[in-house]
């Protein structure tokens, strides 16, 4: 055997890992979404469900899937920012449930029907707050029933509207505007229209971007 | 002394020369599919896609957990640090350099000691598993048996 064959293919592999690894890095790295003005507009101008100011200087927009764990993860920071920037933050929950979750739709319904008696947001954090449950039950309707009466809703109208158009629309609406903005994956956070990428996509991260857009905003 | 290829006179024996290059060709092999295994953990961890969900089933349970790290160091980036070692260890040994069986069992040592606590971790603290951790771990596992098959025979004192 020729003595430079093992160190040729130690160098080749090597490479191989090097290379390929800088083309998956490259296609796997996140675009950089910048919403125009419009687009911004656009989102403020349609029925939402938001928390905090309605005009606050800063609106941030999240495409969420409630069987999403990372999305249950960011769920508190993001409410914490809310309570830390009440009259400086809007922060907008739009459903982007992804397919490859089994009961994703069904629990954007719940939300939704939830939302119709003027109860989206104690769904919502129900849903985030119970999700590991849930999400790996067989029988998830009935939970979401559960979670329901739970929150003292009128369980006969919130089965008729979870099954209802209105949800359907509602949550189409969501998802048509996520493939609008080329949104695939979540959680897909817009702080003042810039999508959040890798570390700013963390509590920090966020907290930093908040202030930054503040800091933007309050310059002449 | 260390590059020095070892001849028909090695300082430990092997039970078979051809089958001991046949089995660290198969390790090297193992070693590949582990190291493509940790690149793709590594640019997910680095890109970020490990803290989101996608089209398809992922690990992010696992791969966003304050485990996947080590201070500032993806534990899948020392995974690929790790597999590319044994393969260029298990590549020399297959080709004669048998010093490099040493380093080579040393390091599946450690990686098979790293793949309980991650299989630890998955099972008891995280309650989920990385379809793509339990492939390394598998690999692992198999390179592990491998070496334990291999090792040198001191000859009998006669």
């Amino acid at each position: 055997m020729r003595r430079w064959l093992p160190f040729a293919l130690i160098a080749a592999v090597a490479l191989a890992a090097f290379g390929g690894g800088a083309i998956l890095y490259r296609s796997y790295r996140q675009k950089v979404i910048t919403l125009t003005k419009e687009q911004q507009e656009a989102g403020r101008r349609e029925s939402v469900h938001f928390r905090g100011h309605p005009k606050a200087p800063v609106t941030l927009e999240e495409f969420g899937d409630f069987a999403c764990p990372p999305c249950g993860r960011i769920a508190g920071p993001v409410h914490a920012l809310e309570r830390a920037y009440p009259q400086q933050l809007q922060s907008i929950f739009r459903e982007f449930p992804l397919a490859v979750h089994p009961h994703a739709l069904a629990a954007a319904y719940a939300a939704e029907a939830a939302g119709l008696q003027g109860k989206f947001w104690e769904m919502h954090d129900l849903l985030y707050r119970e999700q590991r449950i849930w999400s790996e039950a067989a029988g998830a309707d009935q939970l979401f029933s559960s979670y329901a009466r739970l929150l003292g809703l009128d369980l006969a109208l919130f089965e008729k509207d979870r099954k209802g158009e209105t949800v359907r629309a509602r949550v189409a609406a969501d998802q048509k505007r996520a493939a609008a903005l080329g949104v695939t994956i979540t959680p897909s956070i817009f702080i003042n229209g810039k999508l959040m990428t890798g570390p700013e996509l963390s509590p920090s991260g966020l907290r930093a971007a908040v202030d930054a857009a503040l800091a933007a905003k309050a310059a002449p | 002394m260390m590059s020095r290829r070892t001849s028909s006179k090695t300082p430990a024996q092997i039970p078979a020369n051809r089958t001991v290059t046949i089995v660290y060709s198969l390790a090297a092999l193992l070693a590949v599919a582990g190291l493509a295994d940790a690149v793709y953990l590594s640019v997910l961890h680095l890109t970020g896609q490990s803290a989101v969900c996608g089209a398809s089933v992922g690990c992010s349970q696992v791969l966003a957990s304050k485990y996947a790290q080590i201070g500032p160091v993806p534990v899948a980036l020392l995974g690929v640090l790790g597999y590319f070692s044994v393969f260029s260890f298990t590549v020399l040994a297959a080709c004669g350099y048998l010093w490099a069986y040493r380093p080579a069992a040393t390091i599946v040592g450690l990686m098979f000691l790293a793949t309980l606590w991650f299989l630890y971790l998955q099972a008891f603290v995280l309650h989920a598993f990385c379809p793509y951790c339990m492939f390394s771990a598998a690999l692992t596992f198999l390179l592990a048996g491998l070496m334990v098959a291999t090792t040198p025979v001191k000859p009998p004192a006669s």
